[in-house]
C-alpha cells in the first residue's frame, strides 16, 4: 500500500508539473554536464526554470471545449 | 483451448454490453437505473478498444515500436519530452475535456435520453475516438505538426487556409456560447456570482504564490487556491443572506455579459502566471475531482433515470432548441461523441510529449473514451430529474411564457407535470430565486448533479452542492474562455503579421491591446445578441457552435483520409472516410435546415423574416421592438455564416477528393511528408534496465 501512494504521488507531482524543475537538473545533467560556464545553456535557478516553463506551455492551442 | 479461455471473457463482456444496450434501448414507460447507461457504456468502450482500436494501431496505422518519437528525437528538456504515457493521458484529457460534453448531453436530452446515448456511444467509438487517434499518429509521423500544416503539406494551400479560418471561427462561436452558459447560471444568482467571481482573485493568489512566493511549488499552491475555493462555495451563502451584499452581486444578464467580456479582456493581455496558468490549475483538479465524485455518486446511488427514452420533441417541436432529431441531435452533442476541436490537441501539443508510438492507441482513443464517458454522466445527471422541471429550467421565456404559471400549465400540457410550487421548493433547496428559464444546460445539470450528491453524500446540503456544480462548470468554462481569446489573439497577430509585420510580434502592446481587443468584440458580439434574445440565445449559438465543430472533425477526417489514400492503404481508407460521410452528411443538412427551413424555430432567415414583419406590423412589445432590429440582423448574419461554414467545408472535401483521384489515378500529388524512420534508442534503454 504505501508504495502504490508512493507512485500515485509521484504521477501527481509529474503531472501538475511540480517535480518539473528536479527533471530538467536531471535533463541538465546528462545533456549539458560536459559543456563549460561560457556555454549557450548556463544552468537555471528553480524561479527562472519556472518562469521559461510556464511561460512556454501557453503558446499554442493547450484548452479545447 | 488456450485461446478460447481468453475469448470467454470478452464474450461475457459483448453478452452484457448488449443486454444493457438493449434494457436501454426497448425500455418504456418504466423508471431505468442509471447503472445500465454506464454499463452499456464501458461494455462498447472496452470491445472497441481492445479489438477496434488494437485493430487500427496494428492494421491500419501500422504503430511502430522501434521507431523514435519527435518527443524523443527533437527532446529539448522543455517543450519536446518523451513522458510516461499515464502523464501524457492526463495532460491530453485535461486539454480535450471542457464544458461542451457537459452541455451538449443536457440540451440535446430534450429528444428523450436514448438518442443522446446511443450517439455518444457509437459516435465516439466509430468516429471521435477514431479521429484523435488517427490525428495523433499522423502529426507524431510528422515532428508533431499542427493540422493546419498538415493540411497545406498533404493537400495543398486551400486545405491549409480552411483549417485555420475553421479553427479561429470556431473559437469565437465557442466562446460566446460558452461565456453565455455562464452568464445564465450567474443571472440574478447573487450566491452563483459571487463564487463565480471570488475565482479570478484566488486564481491571483496562487499564481503569485507559484511565481514569487514559492516559485515551482504548483501542489502546495494548488492546494491552497482548492482550499479557498471550496470556502468560496460556502461563503457564498452569507453573501446571498446579506441584504447589502447580495445587491451588488444580483446582476442582469447584460450587466453579467458585460463583466465577462471585461473579463475577458483583462486574461487576455495580463501575463498567463497571474490569472490563467494557476486558473487552469485549480480547474483541472476541480474537473479529475469532480468528476470522479459524480463517477462513484452514480455507481453508489444508482439513481432511476425519470426521462423517456424518446419524447415527441423528435419531430422539431422542442422547447430547448428547433429542429427534428436528424441532424439536430448529432449537432447539439458534438464533444462527447466527435468533436473537431480535439484535433487540434491530438496534433501540435500532445505528440510533442509522446515517448512511445505503441502509446497512441491508449492515448488517441482511450483518451476519448474517457470524454465520452464524461458525456454519458452529464446526461445521467440531466435526466435523472423529473421531465416537467428539467423542461422548466432549461425552456427560454419566450417559449413557455415569462411567468412561473403560465411555464408550467404549458409544460403540463406537453404531457411533463410539474407544478409551481415544486419549483419554488426546488429553487429554496438549492439556495435560488427562481429555476425557470435559466436556460444553458448550467443550471439543470447543477441541479441534476446536487441531487445525485446530496442523496449519495447528504441531502441537507443540497444548496452547496448545487453552487459547487455551477462553480465547478463555470472555473472550467472561464479558463476555455481565456485560453481560447489568447489563442485567437496569437492567430490574428500572426494573420496581421503578413500584412504588417510589427504587428506579428506577440508582445508589442499595441498590438496586444488591438489583437485582444478584436476577438474579445468578435465573441462579445455573439455573447450579447445571445443575452438580449428573448429565446435564450443557447437554441441560436449552440447549434452553430455544434455545425463549426463538426465542420472542424470533417476536415481532420479529410486530411487523414487523403493520407491514408495517398500511402496505399485504400482499403483502410473507410476507417475514416465513414465518419467523415456521415459528418458531410449531418453538417450540410443542419446547415441546409438552418438556412433555409421556413420554421421560424429553425431557419435563419425564416426568423428574421418573421421578426420584421412583426415589426412592420408594429404587433411587438415595445421592448421587444426596440431590439428587434438588432435581432432581425444577428440572425441574418448567422444565416451567412453557416452558408460559410458550409462552404469551407465543401471547398477542402473537393480538395480531398482532387488528391484522392489523383493518386488513384498515378498523377503526382505533393509528396507525404513522413519523416524518415529513425531507430528507437528509449526502447533498448529500458531493456536495459
Amino acid at each position: 500500500m504505501p508504495d502504490g501512494f508512493k507512485k500515485a504521488w509521484r504521477l501527481l507531482r509529474r503531472l501538475s508539473g511540480d517535480d518539473a524543475y528536479e527533471r530538467y537538473l536531471a535533463h541538465y545533467a546528462i545533456k549539458h554536464a560536459n559543456t563549460d560556464a561560457h556555454a549557450p545553456h548556463p544552468l537555471l535557478t528553480k524561479a527562472e526554470f519556472f518562469k521559461q516553463w510556464q511561460d512556454e506551455k501557453w503558446i499554442g492551442i493547450k484548452r479545447c471545449c | 483451448m488456450n485461446r478460447f479461455l481468453k475469448i470467454i471473457p470478452w464474450l461475457l463482456i459483448a453478452l452484457l454490453g448488449a443486454f444493457a444496450l438493449s434494457a436501454i434501448a426497448l425500455n418504456r414507460g418504466e423508471n431505468i437505473s442509471a447503472l445500465w447507461f454506464i454499463t452499456a457504456a464501458l461494455c462498447v468502450y472496452a470491445l472497441a478498444y481492445r479489438f477496434y482500436a488494437a485493430w487500427l494501431a496494428a492494421s491500419v496505422l501500422v504503430v511502430d515500436e522501434s521507431r523514435a518519437t519527435p518527443a524523443e528525437r527533437l527532446d529539448n528538456g522543455r517543450d519536446f519530452v518523451p513522458t510516461h504515457k499515464w502523464v501524457v493521458f492526463g495532460h491530453h484529457f485535461a486539454a480535450i475535456a471542457g464544458p461542451g460534453p457537459l452541455v451538449g448531453p443536457t440540451l440535446a436530452a430534450q429528444f428523450g435520453y436514448l438518442p443522446g446515448t446511443l450517439w455518444i456511444i457509437l459516435g465516439a467509438v466509430i468516429g471521435g475516438c477514431v479521429q484523435d487517434m488517427v490525428i495523433l499518429f499522423l502529426s507524431t509521423r510528422r515532428n508533431a505538426r499542427s493540422l493546419g500544416q498538415m493540411a497545406r503539406d498533404e493537400l495543398g494551400p486551400l486545405g491549409g487556409s480552411a483549417a485555420l479560418i475553421g479553427t479561429f471561427t470556431i473559437m469565437i462561436i465557442l466562446i460566446a456560447v460558452l461565456g453565455l452558459v455562464v452568464v445564465n447560471a450567474m443571472k440574478h444568482s447573487p450566491w452563483a456570482t459571487f463564487t463565480v467571481s471570488a475565482t479570478i482573485p484566488i486564481a491571483m493568489i496562487v499564481g503569485i504564490y507559484m511565481r514569487y512566493l514559492r516559485p515551482g511549488e504548483v501542489l502546495e499552491a494548488s492546494l491552497i487556491g482548492v482550499v479557498l475555493l471550496l470556502l468560496s462555495v460556502a461563503g457564498g451563502r452569507f453573501i446571498d443572506a446579506d441584504e447589502t451584499l447580495r445587491i451588488v452581486f444580483d446582476r442582469e444578464g447584460l450587466t453579467l455579459a458585460w463583466w465577462v467580456m471585461t473579463y475577458g479582456f483583462a486574461a487576455a493581455i495580463l501575463p498567463v502566471w497571474l490569472l490563467l496558468a494557476p486558473r487552469d490549475y485549480l480547474s483541472t483538479y476541480m474537473k479529475a475531482g469532480t468528476i470522479t465524485l459524480l463517477a462513484v455518486a452514480i455507481i453508489m446511488l444508482q439513481p432511476s433515470i425519470k426521462m423517456p427514452a424518446i419524447t415527441p420533441f423528435i419531430d422539431g417541436t422542442g422547447p430547448i432548441f428547433g429542429g427534428k432529431l436528424f441532424p439536430f441531435v448529432f449537432i447539439t452533442i458534438a464533444c462527447g461523441a466527435i468533436s473537431g476541436f480535439h484535433a487540434l490537441i491530438a496534433s501540435g501539443t500532445t505528440p510533442k510529449l509522446l515517448s512511445n508510438e505503441r502509446d497512441i492507441r491508449m492515448i488517441g482513443y482511450g483518451g476519448m473514451l474517457l470524454e465520452s464517458f464524461v458525456a454519458i454522466m452529464a446526461m445521467i445527471a440531466a435526466t435523472v430529474l423529473e421531465p416537467g422541471v428539467f423542461f422548466a429550467i432549461n425552456s427560454g421565456a419566450g417559449v413557455v411564457g415569462a411567468d412561473a404559471a403560465s411555464a408550467v400549465a404549458k409544460i403540463t400540457s406537453w404531457g411533463y407535470p410539474v407544478t409551481v410550487e415544486q419549483m419554488q421548493l426546488l429553487a429554496k433547496q438549492m439556495g435560488e430565486e427562481s429555476l425557470f428559464a435559466r436556460t444553458g444546460g448550467a443550471p439543470s445539470l447543477a441541479v441534476g448533479m446536487a441531487s445525485i450528491f446530496g442523496n449519495a453524500f447528504g441531502e441537507s446540503l443540497l444548496a452547496l452542492w448545487y453552487h459547487f456544480a455551477i462553480m465547478f462548470e463555470a472555473i472550467f468554462i472561464l479558463t476555455t474562455l481565456d485560453a481560447g481569446t489568447r489563442v485567437g489573439r496569437f492567430m490574428l497577430q500572426d494573420m496581421l503579421g503578413n500584412i504588417w509585420p510589427k504587428m506579428g510580434q506577440t508582445s508589442w502592446t499595441p498590438s496586444v491591446i488591438l489583437t485582444s481587443a478584436l476577438v474579445v468584440s468578435g465573441w462579445g458580439y455573439f455573447l450579447y445578441i445571445g443575452v438580449i434574445d428573448p429565446n435564450g440565445g443557447v437554441n441560436i449559438l449552440w447549434p452553430l457552435f455544434g455545425i463549426a465543430n463538426q465542420m472542424l472533425a470533417a476536415i481532420a477526417l479529410c486530411v487523414a483520409t487523403g493520407i491514408l489514400i495517398k500511402s496505399g492503404k485504400q482499403k483502410y481508407a473507410w476507417v475514416t472516410g465513414l465518419p467523415l460521410t456521415w459528418l458531410i452528411i449531418i453538417t450540410s443538412t443542419a446547415a441546409y435546415q438552418k438556412i433555409s427551413s421556413t420554421d421560424i424555430r429553425i431557419g435563419f432567415f425564416a426568423a428574421a423574416n418573421d421578426l420584421s414583419d412583426k415589426l412592420s406590423a408594429g404587433s411587438l412589445s415595445l421592448e421587444k421592438a426596440k431590439i428587434a432590429p438588432q435581432l432581425i440582423f444577428n440572425l441574418q448574419f448567422d444565416a451567412w455564416l453557416t452558408m460559410f461554414f458550409i462552404s469551407l467545408l465543401w471547398l477542402i472535401v473537393f480538395d480531398m477528393l482532387r488528391v484522392v483521384i489523383r493518386t488513384l489515378n498515378g498523377q503526382p500529388v505533393l509528396p507525404l511528408t513522413e519523416s524518415p524512420h529513425s531507430p528507437s534508442r528509449l526502447v533498448e534503454d529500458w531493456i536495459r534496465d
